[in-house]
């Protein structure tokens, strides 16, 4: 097991590697660049700045150096946007942000989400199953773009209650709304399929013979139904689980948190090309770390699996 | 007015306190207006600033807290009018290209250091330094200050610009042409001084608050990007005993409905209307609501270059399309908020404009779009060769709305076929830039108050010039307007050549529509830029 | 001895359930399941009312979806709810244009996003996640250190330059969809491949000469279906969703036509502003397709369970 864990952290290294290099080329493909502006900038003020920043380079020049950078310095460049701040800042401002609220809300969402799939499932067809079906429902129906306006009419407008965005350092009062809005988007996908997995497993010739045995149903569900119950669901968490600790684009929106979410969008929509790459590379290095967690969960709930 | 001994340090320092105190409680000193315990002024931005280094600041918001943090040579007052900064004042010689400025001798940074000349020389070299690659480096071309072009384009050292401290209060600018309007230009973030210790000491990190040394009547205390920036009172401000507001908040708030609810929650002094709210928030808060006109304005541009479609070529063609649009409705019924209908290209609130006498103005829509039937039936367009073309806007709520509008205008008036396409800002711009459109929305925001900053756009070689229209007139009385004493008959005869040829369909200037608490005095709202200070501002006891 | 012998008796089992399948067709007998499943068929019926409604809707329509009621634009919270004798049933929207035959329209374009979106998913992941998992090894590492690239691109830029590269179209808009939509998708199967395969029934399978491509048809996939069309039955209201964003970017639908998911945007961010009709009615209709969709999964999920009979 640990020579695998060791081999896919080495496959990691070109893994990032050929995102870094398919993100670079993909980004300088997109049309316009950072400078380009409302008020073009006269060709010799932006001859000056493109100096400053390298990009009078040639492109495998530019890579090369970003590349070097990263490596020797840990330097992911200027922002091109913000210009008080780099990178490093950038991420270091907002990724904390995220990933407290995005965590929050994650194992919110997983909890609940589990917990009712789980419920729902033993008893089929029982008000507790209607009622995650009707909760799953309800919060899928309303996505971020409807729950975030409802959220700060009811509780900062109408009720008083909680301030209306921002972040504070990450005070409770500010962190409510963000996790609720964030985490029901997930919670219902997550009970939804928790439950249709349950339902499949109960039914399975194993759970069936472990019942024919006359083994109590709850140690039947808790020793054998679980684990492989939640092997789909933690696919379904992996992507998931990135998504919310890089934070969301439209809780930062919504709430004014500051978080790494709009970043992200806002770097790829400004083309400011350091920050969008350095938030992808975090991406990346979470997106593969959460996925080999992912491939050791398969192994753990289902000691068959070899790699 | 202000003695030596109250520019001491201590004597400032305890002058604030004592002045806080007493203004904190007290009334406004010219009004006699009651003003709140809580100086605190709260609004919202629409985006995260770009810089809040004044040689480098490139977007609105970031030069509002730049204009705080910072004082150049002159300021603007609440009707934008020229009134003394660091600077008491300026001589020029005859040809109006040698400008001298004294400086005040009791302006001081906000470490304690004397603001002086050699600042604002190295801050106006900063500027054109392609070291440190200013995108408002252009600006310094546009002020023709002697050799700045050169500079910029490394043709020159940074040394040679014609800028230069004869004393510690004294600045002399050298100017490679005559321009009657450079003092008003002083009042622009660009030409704001720096500290030069500071920014040796701290690099790029010299903005960061702790690090941000400044000599306007604030200083940055906290900047939680995307989230809030903060900024405090500056106690060495030369004119800090006049400055009632002790502390600015700026929150980034993206979306505008949301900012509007937490306006209403009282989380915010100011912010922006959604458009077409602004009738209704009239009628429920008359004392808060409120529009006033802006430099800015917003139109529709032909692509008349090569790529463009051939129809576009005929000035019939185009006259008929703006004839057909009804900028009442645009104006009163989809954004509400006071905006002045246009008929000329540059906004009428812009100082030193006469609008001419554009004979659509005064007819009525019905007439226009009468005449827009016959001169395109002229053009050969008709029920049975409809005029087909697409126009483009950058995605945005209200410029979908406005472009919806005005095709069905078109449509159902002239029965032209127009496909509408929206697309993400960097595209547009790319798209528009190239000339890869067939109608693409505009809009332009004054740098000055003053024409040409808007009809440059309509000059043939002006990189800004996106239709790629040409007249060789419009470009001769544009450049005799450069230097003429009286340039405002050149501006109008423009405008009426324009209104003529119809190389841009002007739709509306823009209003600021705020809801602005009523507690906030003095809110600038003739000053047609909005440069606002928030020195000048108070909050008043409720 | 004991687990042997439970070894043996559902090796037994699954060879009986598999001649079972053989001898009824597993489709036929899935759809007679599906039919007996109430409330998949009460579903099934509303859908094919919403369906029905989009195309006899426009017929009943006074404005057409594109056309403005210059008399309520000026004044929409207070003449432009819904009424029937304005014609004006929904209501209209922001700008006065009448949302009846917005809705319609939207709900068409939406419902199309929706279904080929996620079925485009469904089939890419599928097939990928089913390869992969069940090759293993080098080519498994392979294939899903490829989804983890495709995960962690920006999305954005590479829709912005499917835009570029191959202009707006309606068509573009599926292959977007399609191109973020699957990659979760094929982690979800292949995690469900990998225990799958080492399953008691396919070592059966394989001892008795099947061929590798027949396992994975016959075998595994019949066996994945169930989480698979679950979240498939996620992934409509997703790519709903996600169509408003594409569309944002300037790839898609552009105005006068329109989305659910840009219906309801607009809405929610006018739902403090007295018109909450423009929130309510596209909702609804999105609501209704939601719920549609999770009883038809869940039908089709019982349905084409092989077990379970």
């Amino acid at each position: 097991m640990l020579a695998y864990v060791i081999r896919r952290l080495l496959v990691a290294v070109p893994t990032i590697l050929l995102l870094i290099v398919a993100s670079f080329f993909l980004m300088h493909f997109a049309p316009g660049g950072p400078f380009t502006s409302e008020r073009p900038l006269p060709p010799q003020v932006l001859a000056n700045i493109e100096a400053r920043y390298g990009l009078d380079q040639p492109l495998w020049k530019q890579l090369w150096d970003y590349l070097y950078n990263i490596v020797v310095h840990f330097d992911f460049g200027p922002s091109f946007k913000f210009k008080d701040r780099d990178v490093n800042d950038i991420i270091a401002q907002g990724f904390p942000i995220s990933l407290t609220y995005g965590m929050l809300s994650f194992i919110v969402a997983t909890l609940v989400g589990v917990g009712l799939g789980i419920a729902a499932a033993i008893r089929h067809n029982s008000w507790i199953d209607y009622f995650a079906v009707g909760l799953g429902i309800a919060a899928q129906a309303l996505p971020n773009f409807i729950m975030g306006p409802i959220l700060i009419l009811t509780f900062t407008l109408w009720l008083g209650w909680l301030p209306g965005g921002g972040w504070n350092g990450g005070q409770w009062q500010y962190l409510i709304m963000p996790v609720i809005a964030l985490a029901t988007s997930y919670m219902g996908s997550i009970a939804r399929i928790t439950r249709s997995s349950m339902l499949e497993v109960l039914n399975s010739n194993f759970i069936r013979t472990a019942r024919a045995k006359g083994l109590p149903t709850r140690t039947v569900i808790w020793r054998h139904a679980l684990k492989p119950t939640l092997l789909p669901v933690v696919s379904y968490l992996g992507p998931v689980f990135v998504y919310v600790l890089t934070g969301s684009v439209f809780v930062d929106i919504y709430f004014s948190t500051g978080g790494l979410g709009q970043a992200y969008v806002g770097s790829a929509l400004s083309r400011d090309y350091a920050v969008l790459l350095g938030v992808t590379i975090l991406y990346g290095v979470l997106t593969v770390l959460v996925n080999l967690l992912t491939d050791l969960a398969y192994a753990w709930f289902d000691p068959k699996i070899r790699y | 007015m202000n003695t030596i001994l109250r520019n001491s340090v201590a004597g400032l320092l305890c002058s604030t306190f004592i002045t806080g105190a007493a203004l904190a409680a007290g009334t406004h000193p010219v009004t006699g207006e009651p003003l709140a315990d809580d100086q605190t002024f709260v609004y919202r931005v629409l985006d995260e600033h770009s810089s809040v280094d004044p040689q480098v600041v490139e977007d609105v918001s970031g030069a509002e807290i730049v204009r705080d943090l910072f004082e150049g040579l002159m300021n603007q007052d609440e009707n934008g009018n020229l009134v003394p900064g660091v600077a008491t004042g300026y001589t020029t010689n005859e040809t109006k290209d040698v400008y001298t400025f004294t400086l005040r001798d009791n302006a001081k940074w906000s470490n304690g250091d004397p603001v002086t000349a050699h600042d604002f020389v190295y801050a106006w070299k900063r500027a054109v330094d392609p070291a440190l690659s200013s995108p408002y480096a252009w600006f310094m071309e546009l002020m023709s200050i002697e050799n700045a072009a050169e500079i910029i384009a490394g043709e020159k050292p940074v040394d040679d610009l014609g800028v230069k401290a004869i004393d510690d209060h004294t600045l002399e600018v050298k100017l490679s042409a005559p321009l009657p309007y450079f003092p008003q230009m002083t009042t622009h973030s660009t030409t704001f001084p720096a500290p030069r210790k500071v920014i040796e000491q701290f690099g790029d990190e010299w903005t960061k608050p702790g690090n941000i040394v400044s000599n306007g009547a604030y200083v940055l205390t906290e900047h939680l990007p995307n989230e809030r920036s903060v900024r405090e009172r500056n106690p060495m401000y030369w004119d800090n005993e006049n400055t009632i507001i002790d502390k600015v908040v700026a929150l980034v708030i993206n979306d505008e409905n949301v900012a509007l609810t937490r306006y209403l929650a009282g989380e915010l002094d100011r912010t922006e209307v959604p458009a077409g709210q602004f009738p209704r928030l009239k009628k429920e808060y008359p004392n808060e609501a409120i529009s006033f006109p802006r430099l800015c304005n917003y139109y529709y541009t032909f692509n008349l270059s090569d790529s463009g479609p051939e129809a576009f070529k005929d000035p019939n063609v185009r006259q008929a399309l703006s004839l057909a649009v009804d900028r009442k409705i645009i104006t009163e019924n989809i954004l509400a908020g006071g905006q002045p209908e246009a008929y000329t290209f540059v906004p009428e609130a812009t100082a030193g404009f006469t609008p001419p006498v554009v004979e659509m103005a005064s007819m009525t829509q019905a007439e226009r779009d009468e005449l827009a039937k016959e001169l395109l039936a002229e053009a050969g367009y008709g029920p049975d060769n409809p005029l087909t073309f697409s126009m483009v806007y950058n995605t945005s709520e209200a410029h979908k709305k406005v472009a919806v509008a005005l095709s069905q205008m078109w449509k159902q008036k002239l029965g032209a076929q127009v496909e509408l396409a929206n697309m993400e800002w960097k595209i547009f711009l790319e798209e528009r830039g190239n000339q890869n459109f067939e109608l693409a929305r505009g809009a332009w925001c004054g740098d000055y108050n003053e024409a040409s900053t808007f009809l440059d756009l309509l000059q043939s070689d002006s990189g800004y010039n996106d239709g790629k229209y040409s007249n060789p007139k419009v470009d001769e009385l544009l450049a005799q307007a450069k230097t003429s004493d009286d340039p405002a008959p050149l501006y109008t005869e423009v405008e009426r050549i324009i209104a003529q040829e119809t190389p841009v369909i002007p739709i509306y200037h823009y209003a600021g529509v705020y809801m602005l608490d009523s507690d906030v005095g003095n809110w600038p709202v003739n000053n047609v830029e909005q440069n606002w200070y928030s020195k000048n501002l108070y909050k008043i006891a409720e | 001895m004991l687990g042997k012998s439970q070894k043996a008796a559902r090796l037994a089992e699954t060879i009986t359930d598999h001649t079972a399948i053989q001898g009824r067709s597993l489709w036929q007998d899935a759809r007679m399941r599906f039919v007996r499943n109430k409330a998949a068929m009460a579903s099934v019926f509303i859908l094919g009312l919403i369906v029905l409604f989009t195309i006899i809707g426009p017929y009943f329509a006074v404005w057409n979806n594109e056309e403005i009621d210059w008399n309520v634009m000026g004044d929409v919270a207070g003449m432009g709810m819904p009424s029937i004798e304005t014609g004006h049933y929904f209501g209209v929207d922001d700008l006065g244009r009448d949302l009846y035959s917005r809705v319609i329209q939207a709900t068409t374009t939406s419902l199309l996003v929706g279904l080929i979106g996620a079925a485009t998913a469904l089939i890419v992941g599928t097939c990928y996640g089913i390869a992969a998992g069940y090759i293993g090894g080098r080519v498994d590492g392979v294939m899903m250190r490829f989804v983890d690239i495709l995960l962690a691109i920006p999305a954005t830029l590479v829709i912005i330059l499917l835009l570029v590269v191959a202009g707006r179209s309606f068509f573009m808009l599926f292959i977007a969809l399609g191109a973020v939509g699957w990659l979760t998708m094929a982690r979800i199967v292949r995690g469900q491949t990998l225990t799958l395969k080492n399953r008691e029934f396919i070592e059966a399978a394989r001892a008795a000469g099947v061929s590798e491509f027949t396992i994975m048809y016959r075998h595994i996939l019949p066996n994945l279906l169930g989480v698979v069309i679950v979240y498939a039955s996620l992934l409509v209201p997703e790519m709903i969703l996600t169509e408003s964003f594409i569309s944002f970017l300037g790839l898609g639908i552009s105005e006068p036509y329109t989305s659910l998911g840009r219906l309801i945007a607009e809405g929610a961010g006018t739902m403090g502003y007295g018109t909450l009709w423009q929130l309510m009615y596209p909702l609804a209709f999105y609501v209704t397709i939601i719920i549609t969709m999770f009883f038809i999964g869940d039908g089709l999920r019982d349905a084409l369970d092989p077990k379970d009979r």
